[in-house]
């Protein structure tokens, strides 16, 4: 064993500037190395704890890379059906009003099959979050074409590439959201580098904070990437995302409560 | 305290029993012959009076999916659709049964396959008791032949629904649905304040999260599951079966049929016992469990056995096992959306039983 001098001088807890948030649990994540899906997780148990909400949170986790999602976050979590999440969380939400209830979604389960479920919830303005993960291609399952994945771009089931006259086109569904009426605030956001990791957190917070209001459901997307899927280490994965994914999936507040 | 009497659908009488009964939710989507539950529902407001939540869904995938949502948190919630939408609901069903998620659905039957017809029939027997969605599972379902018994499974089925966290399905047909009748409500029950300690509320600083899912990656575990799950259905067929007798005493023929069917069969009997022959009706009440051991003891005393359904020939096949091969067993049946008449039933029994 290597004697680092001096760590013990150095480990007290006045010199702590990062630790591990209370609500994230210490199982090990299941995501590849490089993968959004931790921060974004992490992002998300950070302001649950802060705003003091964990015995008021109920979560509903997707079909797709992040269905264990209940493994790390220490809140009571539901699994939902594929795509079926917002229909689950509007039923919490109406049978228990006092509570914070989400959902974290992927492309494949918010976008494609679970379009309908999705857009009638936000339709309706279901007091809930939506987060939904878009790193336009199916983890999980190893690779798929997305409904979110971009023109040309290669998949296991796109080996060409996305030829929109035969597979259509990528569904930019937080623009779709944003027009109806029942959603308060609908937002993009990355977590690819510190300062975007900052700005989706005051989203999230932000979003948590409109939830008590009672105005309508708040959405946030966040463009995230698939180093494994997209066959790229996570350093050129993060370079691909800003080149490729944030022409098309522009970052930024797409709707704002009035002030 | 004296009941309350009224003259209602099946459908009407589906509504108010669930209000009656506390329910905290119902989630529906507009299909005949059963839209006048959500309708009425919608009309009585319950909202205003016990709290119930009642919403119209984009979908009966929706529907089904609220329902797992409302039940995870340890709510009474209920659907209802008719035959289509059942198939759409099948996925949600078996990931509630797989989540041991306790909930009450209606399906009041109309004639298929695909769009079918909206009168009534019994060919949904299969799915509803063999599983209908993906995995070995039951439900436990409940077939009303009355009115009266429209209202009271909903009650009964949120308390079977409960006790061993799992669906409870009412297997109606569009006749009982539609027919009006007079049916004894039961008092308001109030909603219930309690959830139950698995139920996901917000998980308090006392006690562990609660996690509802089916989900176990691990196949050792996913095994154990299901013999759990086996072992409660061992458990619902050894307590739970509940069927009917008319007329079995000293039956030397036998009726089997459920629903609108026995309601048939029951005018049968009458007609042949008038001809002579004695002849008696069982009537599960249960079709899973199914009264197996029952018609398994009849079929000791009787010479032969007419199972009458309105299908091709469903439940027939749960009559040919439980007895065995000890007697001869037939079925009768008409479809997509035909009730068959008594003297179908006699003419039936007669020759392809009595005279065969």
């Amino acid at each position: 064993m290597i004697e680092v001098t001096g760590i013990k001088e150095i480990i007290k807890p006045e010199n702590l500037v990062y630790k591990k948030t209370k609500i994230m649990t210490d199982n090990t994540l299941s995501y590849c190395p490089g993968c959004g899906h931790g921060t974004a997780h992490r992002i998300l148990a950070e302001v649950i704890d802060e705003e003091g909400l964990q015995s008021q949170t109920i979560g509903v986790s997707p079909v797709g890379c992040s269905v264990l999602l209940y493994n790390y976050l220490d809140v009571d979590i539901q699994q939902a059906a594929h795509g079926r999440a917002p229909a689950v969380a509007t039923a919490i939400k109406r049978l228990l009003p006092d509570k914070f209830v989400f959902t974290y979604q992927g492309d494949g389960d918010l976008a494609a099959i679970g379009t309908a479920e999705t857009i009638h919830a936000c339709n309706r303005g279901e007091n809930i979050l939506i987060i939904f993960i878009n790193n336009g291609i199916y983890g999980m399952t190893g690779g798929q074409m997305a409904p979110t994945t971009l023109p040309g771009m290669k998949s296991s089931t796109s080996p060409y590439g996305r030829d929109v006259k035969t597979m259509g086109n990528p569904l930019k569904m937080t623009d779709i959201v944003a027009t109806l009426p029942g959603t308060y605030y609908v937002t993009r956001q990355s977590v690819h580098t510190p300062a975007n990791v900052r700005k989706t957190k005051k989203a999230i917070r932000k979003a948590v904070q409109y939830q008590k209001l009672d105005k309508g459901a708040c959405f946030i997307e966040i463009v995230s990437n698939c180093p494994s899927g997209w066959k790229m280490t996570p350093v050129q994965s993060n370079k691909w995302m800003e080149e490729t994914m944030f022409p098309y999936y522009p970052l930024g507040d797409l709707k704002t409560p009035e002030e | 305290m004296k009941k309350e009497l009224r003259l209602m659908k099946g459908n009407e009488a589906v509504a108010e029993a669930a209000i009656r009964a506390g329910a905290d939710g119902y989630f529906g989507y507009p299909i005949t012959p059963q839209s006048e539950i959500l309708e009425y529902l919608m009309e009585a407001n319950p909202a205003e009076t016990t709290g119930m939540v009642v919403l119209q869904a984009e979908s009966e995938v929706a529907a089904i999916n609220m329902v797992y949502g409302g039940a995870a948190c340890g709510k009474k919630v209920m659907t209802s659709s008719s035959s289509p939408g059942i198939s759409l609901k099948q996925e949600g069903i078996s990931y509630i049964a797989g989540a041991e998620l306790p909930c009450l659905i209606v399906n009041v039957v109309r004639g298929g396959p695909g769009l079918g017809t909206i009168q009534p029939a019994q060919s949904d027997y299969f799915q509803s008791v063999k599983g209908g969605g993906h995995g070995d599972y039951h439900l436990i379902v409940l077939a009303p032949a009355s009115v009266q018994e429209m209202a009271d499974f909903v009650d009964l089925g949120f308390d079977l629904a409960f006790k061993y966290r799992n669906p409870v399905l009412i297997l109606s047909d569009g006749a009982i649905g539609q027919m009006m009748e007079k049916v004894y409500l039961s008092q308001q029950k109030e909603r219930s304040k309690v959830f139950p300690d698995w139920a996901t509320t917000g998980k308090p600083a006392t006690r562990e999260r609660n996690i509802i899912t089916s989900l176990d990656l691990d196949p050792n575990g996913m095994e154990m599951h299901n013999h759990k799950l086996q072992a409660k259905y061992n458990e619902i067929r050894e307590k739970e079966v509940r069927y009917e007798e008319f007329q079995c005493e000293d039956a030397e023929y036998l009726l089997v049929a459920y629903g609108t069917s026995a309601r048939v069969c029951q005018k049968a009997v009458q007609l042949l016992r008038e001809k002579g022959l004695k002849v008696g009706l069982l009537r599960p009440v249960t079709l899973f469990p199914f009264p197996t051991k029952r018609i398994n003891d009849l079929s000791g005393q009787v010479k032969g056995i007419l199972s009458v359904e309105m299908s091709a020939g469903q439940m027939v096949e749960d009559v040919l096992l439980a007895v065995n091969g000890k007697v001869p067993v037939k079925h009768f049946g008409r479809m997509g959306g035909i009730v068959p008449t008594p003297e179908e039933v006699v003419e039936n029994l007669k020759s392809k039983i009595i005279g065969g």
